[in-house]
């Protein structure tokens, strides 16, 4: 018993998981792309309107893989050398909200801006 | 050199926390060593194909492969934590009052060691895939520095695999007749913390889109990149920016399996007499 149950709910999880994951842009939410080259993001201070879902696509054009990620923005992704991820990232308050890659954190790093 | 140490040391702490509780645990049980070992090897080998596939990960189920694979690898760790709990509070109470007869129940220890090595080779996955990429990168990336930064990263490992220590012996010099209660509520609280951060890949895939607005924000005050904001992070789920669907999914998780916990303990037993479950470090 103890040990079905838990399975049983976890791959009721995945299956859940799974079906709600078909519609997986949103219609209205803003579309941002950002190029991250020779480390550096371009554009590094991208504008989004507040209030509407932002889907960030990233595009990694340097051999390395990166990690995306954002305290403020809570994301946490990584992106293979020459490839390339979306984002998303929930309506926004009107604000500065810092990104970075982790493994460059002091020297890559970006706004995304809120207005 | 020091900037490899540090990240590389940053990941390995938190699997090290995870790994050396779970080796406190387990501590006595026979083949308890060689489980953690076989979590932790089967971890490294996981890490090493979610990075080397980290490009068709990414972009897998429309874009959200990654996070749904985090959210389900990490609600199998929750799973596992719980069922642990659960069998301990089936089984463990009696073992802990018959006190060193552990030895003697390999047979259904073997059945709860097993979901543990689980939770040891997610910690060991998640973290290690991106220690990999990382790896990777310097790698790639070639030139005269690379050596120099492989240093580095071994460095940093050492560091976490001295955190890891560090955490197994501070939990086995809790006296015998309070490591069940101890045990059992680091536990709860660690999976209530790997609950939290499903829910965040689950908010950051876009699937669950209630409750997303920040709930609090003390990064000024204890930064969860910090080490000592990223020991609690990996102990208790601390974060400082959480969501508050990320808080509610943590005290729910936090509630049920304390609930299950005590509903599964038998009361008919002779309990040992000192106070069981109110302890949480």
């Amino acid at each position: 018993m103890t040990r079905t149950t838990p399975l049983s709910v976890f791959a009721l999880a995945i299956a859940l998981a799974a079906g709600a994951a078909a519609p997986a842009l949103a219609d209205d939410a803003t579309q941002v792309q950002i190029t991250l080259k020779d480390h550096k993001f371009d554009p590094a201070e991208p504008t989004v309107p507040a209030g509407k879902p932002i889907v960030i696509q990233l595009a990694n054009q340097d051999a390395t893989p990166a990690e995306f990620e954002s305290k403020e923005l809570r994301v946490e992704k990584v992106v293979a050398g020459g490839g390339s991820i979306i984002v998303k990232v929930r309506a926004l308050k009107p604000g500065r909200y810092r990104f970075f890659d982790d493994y460059h954190e002091a020297t890559t790093q970006g706004f995304l801006v809120a207005q | 050199m020091l900037g490899a140490l540090i990240i590389v040391f940053r990941e390995v702490i938190e699997a090290g926390i995870i790994v050396g509780i779970v080796m406190a645990v387990t501590q006595g049980v026979r083949g308890s060593r060689l489980t953690a070992g076989a979590g932790v090897a089967a971890g490294i080998v996981g890490a090493s194909l979610v990075a080397a596939f980290a490009g068709a990960l990414a972009s897998a189920l429309n874009g959200v492969g990654q996070e749904l694979f985090n959210a389900s690898i990490l609600s199998l760790a929750v799973c596992m934590l719980a069922w642990h709990n659960i069998w301990m509070a089936t089984h463990g109470r009696q073992l802990a009052a018959e006190a060193r007869q552990l030895g003697q129940e390999v047979r259904s220890g073997a059945r709860s060691l097993f979901a543990l090595a689980v939770v040891v080779a997610v910690a060991v996955m998640r973290e290690g895939s991106e220690i990999a990429l990382f790896l990777y990168g310097l790698v790639a990336a070639g030139g005269t520095t690379a050596n120099d930064l492989l240093v580095g990263s071994a460095l940093g490992l050492a560091a976490g695999v001295a955190v890891s220590a560090v955490t197994y012996f501070g939990l086995v010099t809790i006296p015998p007749r309070r490591v069940f209660a101890v045990t059992t509520g680091l536990i709860t609280f660690l999976a209530a913390g790997l609950a939290a951060q499903a829910a965040n890949f689950l908010q950051q895939a876009g699937l669950a889109t209630a409750m997303s607005d920040t709930a609090w924000d003390t990064s000024a005050i204890l930064s969860d990149t910090s080490l000592f904001g990223r020991v609690l992070h990996t102990l208790i789920g601390y974060s400082d920016q959480p969501s508050v669907l990320q808080v509610v999914v943590y005290a729910a998780t936090l509630a049920a399996i304390f609930a299950l916990t005590k509903a599964f303990a038998p009361r008919t037993i002779a309990r040992p007499p000192q106070t069981p479950l109110t302890q949480n470090g």
